[in-house]
């Protein structure tokens, strides 16, 4: 690979070694479905790329999302935003506030329009004319259909901008929508709630790699990440097959990691790669711990997915 | 007189506005608006009670876990679970690891930049910060001149590349900024360190958790992570939380103080007067007896007499809010309130958020009412990090009500909470080595009680948090929540006083209306976190409440 003047020099002057750069390229590729001969192609393109503008939305959300891509570690976060992007706007992070927080959107959003990343993170409400939700004295309906046109791309990260997720549930009291349905763009969803952060970085990876977004299923989610179920990648699959199941949570059969379908587990209907890659840095996924899958990722998960602990 | 408005103030978790009036370089007068509204509570109606905790918990993704807490805890109360002893330990463990991750990412990733220049660092020697920091932070890794002289190259090729990112259009250069370079030179570093080491100690949370943030392993009666409770996973447990101790200890304590030495005057910036804790942390079975931070409520700053706490004094008022209803204030036990968005009119109605208070008075809550009350109770293990705190600093006590006093405040409970879980892990242990692998009431929901009233009260890393449940027929038939922000950020009341926020934004001196740093100070100070304060609820009935409190 052509090591350039880019992000490997850069890692190397932070002490980052050419082994400990592949090595997070290599969780990337195995992330993103790519065969191994891609490994060195992930790493040039991180290399080599300039840094493309990115602006984040935060609309009707919880922050659980921006949280979690503050959890990636491969890259780390202050890789990601000081060397592969320009996180020009992001509320949470952001030096400055009011006018010149403002300022900040308004340069990249006319500086760069049709070449930079949105990303948005919860849903727009739509009722009582968007009066639910305003930032900076407009509605957030209005500001995300100002900019999203002006994005070379939307990504929508989390359920709630993907499918009007938690704000959208019964009896959706703000009349909240999902990005697509009120801009009327096609976005590219990363759901979950929060999604596990190495869906974005190889979303963004591939952007880079292939300088196209990633294939995505009928539901706008890229197949890499979504494009198997639950059930069929779980270790618990066997005790499933088995019959074995957990019926209490403070028993023998819990203790053992039986299958918990029978306590409301929505993995045979949900599609994420939690069992592959679990979170933060492998550490574990909600089955791991012994809770049933909630469905997270998937549209309308807060009313087609409950009562919870019931088994469908 | 000018007529400054913030909007929208960032580095807090959620959208919020405020607007001040400044005479003569001080503010005068102070508004706070929240300004987004997505009602939880009416989604809870007619629900399971067993999933109440999933979705109050999305109230907020960086108070993560805590409204879950909050909520499993009202529920358990009402249904009279008896939650064991591992359980009790497993969720106070989470609690602690979202405290001790929290409060450290507060200081760098949203504080910071208040206090601290980072195009300042780019003119540091570092010979000179290496020097600094081998004085104030003896003990913290990558101090060598070289660690400070990549930090510097690396800030210098970030800001030549002419993308500044989220450090655009910053306050740089402004008159408020004291740190001399080579102090700002060190925070940088530790701010980039800050964001790594996080991410490592969000994996404490993972690990009984199943994942970080919104984890997923409490349930009525208990917690669920019955596979987890293995040598290895508790000597990862243990491993990761040395470890953030020790960036909490070595870096994040030492930081604060060296911060806070250029920062005296903020002791005397950001002025209130009546606090409230709920408190938190059963240590023991009995509770609120074993909190390891006592419940009780402070009044004019009046360390020599903590009053007991009595729920029914808690109203909330809606007079400046955009809600229909009664001006004067209801118990939320027995709220009756609905949403109806007004123009933003600072003389009538400004902020989704309504007004909580506690005999009709404004309550400051969160870890300057906790560490206060503790203090004044005489915890020791508060006692002697608050003593350290006022003599390294060499300020008297009075200073601690104050804008530095909540920074302080916040530093000296990730201390106390993070030596506390050292001795929950202990007693885990001892469980287990006893044989005792129970983690839940061993009751399935069919034979627990289909009816009952309950309240969990908790104390979060932003304050006191109270979740209020009545269960019928096994489905919710009210739910509500009165959260820290609410008591810290919500408007003025139904007699027109303040809210602590407000309250404390007067004095505030502002240099460049243009650039009012020294306001966001005193906001951030409270950690605002804003999703969850607005809410509502559509209760029809109006019985009164009978909770045990958990």
């Amino acid at each position: 690979m052509s090591e350039g003047n880019g992000l490997v020099e850069r890692l190397k002057q932070k002490g980052i070694s050419r082994r400990d750069f592949m090595k997070y390229c290599t969780t990337l590729t195995a992330t993103m479905g790519l065969s191994s001969i891609y490994v060195s192609k992930v790493a040039a393109a991180l290399a080599n790329a300039p840094r493309p503008p990115v602006v984040w939305l935060a609309l009707a959300e919880c922050t659980g999302c921006a949280e979690s891509a503050l959890r990636t570690m491969y890259p780390w976060i202050d890789t990601l935003v000081l060397d592969i992007i320009s996180l020009d706007y992001h509320e949470t992070i952001m030096a400055p506030s009011g006018e010149a927080a403002e300022k900040s959107l308004h340069d990249c959003v006319t500086k760069n329009a049709g070449k930079f990343i949105l990303i948005v993170d919860g849903a727009v409400p739509t009722g009582d004319n968007g009066n639910f939700g305003t930032v900076a004295g407009k509605t957030m309906l209005e500001t995300v259909k100002e900019i999203a046109p002006k994005a070379m791309a939307v990504i929508s990260i989390g359920t709630c901008a993907s499918y009007g997720g938690l704000p959208a549930a019964a009896p959706n009291p703000t009349q909240a929508k999902s990005v697509s349905e009120v801009t009327g763009i096609k976005t590219l969803n990363i759901p979950g709630c929060p999604p596990n952060p190495i869906n974005l970085v190889g979303t963004i990876v591939n952007f880079l790699l292939f300088g196209k977004l990633p294939t995505l299923d009928d539901k706008g989610r890229p197949l890499f990440a979504y494009g198997q179920l639950i059930h069929d990648q779980c270790p618990r699959r066997g005790h499933f097959e088995a019959g074995e199941f957990v019926t209490n949570f403070n028993s023998e059969e819990a203790r053992k990691g039986f299958c918990l379908y029978q306590v409301g587990c929505k993995g045979p209907d949900t599609y994420n790669n939690c069992p592959l890659v679990k979170f933060n840095d492998g550490t574990s996924w909600p089955v791991q711990a012994g809770h049933p899958c909630i469905g997270c990722s998937e549209p309308n998960f807060w009313d087609k997915c409950t009562p919870f602990y019931k088994s469908s | 007189m000018a007529r400054v408005v913030i909007d929208p103030i960032t580095r807090i978790e959620g959208h919020l506005k405020i607007e001040v009036e400044v005479q003569n370089g001080k503010v005068t007068n102070a508004w706070s608006s929240s300004t987004l509204f997505r009602g939880i509570e009416i989604m809870l109606q007619g629900r399971d009670p067993r999933d109440a905790y999933l979705f109050s918990q999305r109230a907020c993704g960086v108070c993560t876990y805590i409204h879950g807490l909050a909520s499993i805890r009202s529920v358990d109360s009402a249904l009279q679970t008896k939650v064991p002893d591992n359980g009790r330990l497993i969720r106070n463990l989470l609690h602690g690891a979202q405290y001790i991750h929290d409060h450290p990412v507060h200081f760098y990733a949203l504080h910071a930049l208040d206090w601290v220049d980072i195009v300042s660092a780019l003119k540091a020697d570092p010979k000179q910060t290496a020097d600094l920091a081998a004085k104030v932070s003896p003990n913290s890794p990558k101090s060598g001149v070289n660690d400070f002289k990549a930090v510097q190259a690396r800030l210098k090729k970030f800001v030549e590349s002419g993308q500044l990112g989220p450090f655009a259009n910053g306050y740089w250069g402004h008159p408020a900024y004291k740190l001399p370079p080579a102090a700002n030179l060190m925070a940088v570093a530790h701010y980039l360190e800050c964001l790594r080491q996080q991410a490592r100690t969000a994996r404490l949370m993972a690990i009984f958790g199943g994942k970080n943030p919104h984890p997923q392993s409490l349930v009525v009666g208990g917690v669920t992570c019955a596979t987890d409770l293995t040598p290895d996973r508790i000597a990862e447990f243990k491993f990761l939380w040395q470890e953030t101790m020790d960036f909490v200890k070595n870096v994040y304590i030492p930081d604060v103080l060296a911060v806070a030495s250029f920062y005296k005057d903020w002791g005397k910036i950001g002025k209130t007067k009546n606090f409230l804790a709920y408190g938190d942390f059963p240590m023991g079975p009995k509770e609120p007896d074993s909190f390891l931070f006592p419940r009780g409520a402070i009044f004019n700053g009046n360390l020599k007499a903590v009053e007991p706490l009595d729920l029914t004094q808690i109203t909330e008022q809606i007079k400046h809010s955009w809600y229909e209803g009664d001006a004067k204030g209801l118990n939320p036990a027995n709220g009756e309130t609905k949403p109806k968005f007004d123009k933003y009119d600072t003389a009538a109605r400004y902020s989704w958020m309504k007004a909580p208070r506690y005999k009709n008075e404004p309550m400051e809550v969160g870890p300057l009412a906790r560490v206060l009350i503790a203090y004044a109770k005489g915890v020791p293990a508060v006692k002697e990090n608050v003593d350290f705190v006022l003599k390294k600093l060499a300020i008297p006590a009075d200073a601690l009500f104050s804008t530095l006093g909540r920074v302080a405040a916040r530093a000296v409970e990730t201390v106390v909470i993070g030596d506390a879980m050292g001795t929950m892990l202990g007693q885990l242990v001892e469980n287990i080595k006893k044989g005792d692998l129970n983690i839940c009431d061993d009751r399935t929901w069919d034979q627990l009680p289909a009816e009952g009233m309950g309240a969990g009260l908790n104390d979060v890393p932003r304050g006191a948090l109270g979740h209020w449940i009545n269960v019928k027929d096994k489905k919710i038939a009210n739910y509500q929540m009165v959260v820290p922000s609410t008591w810290n950020i919500g408007p003025r009341d139904a007699a027109d006083k303040m809210g602590p926020l407000e309250q404390a934004l007067i004095g505030t001196p502002v240099a460049d209306p243009k650039r009012p740093i020294e306001i966001l100070r005193t906001v951030h100070a409270y950690d605002p976190c804003i999703a969850c304060g607005v809410h509502v609820i559509d209760a029809e009935s109006n019985e009164v409440y009978k909770f045990e409190v958990v």
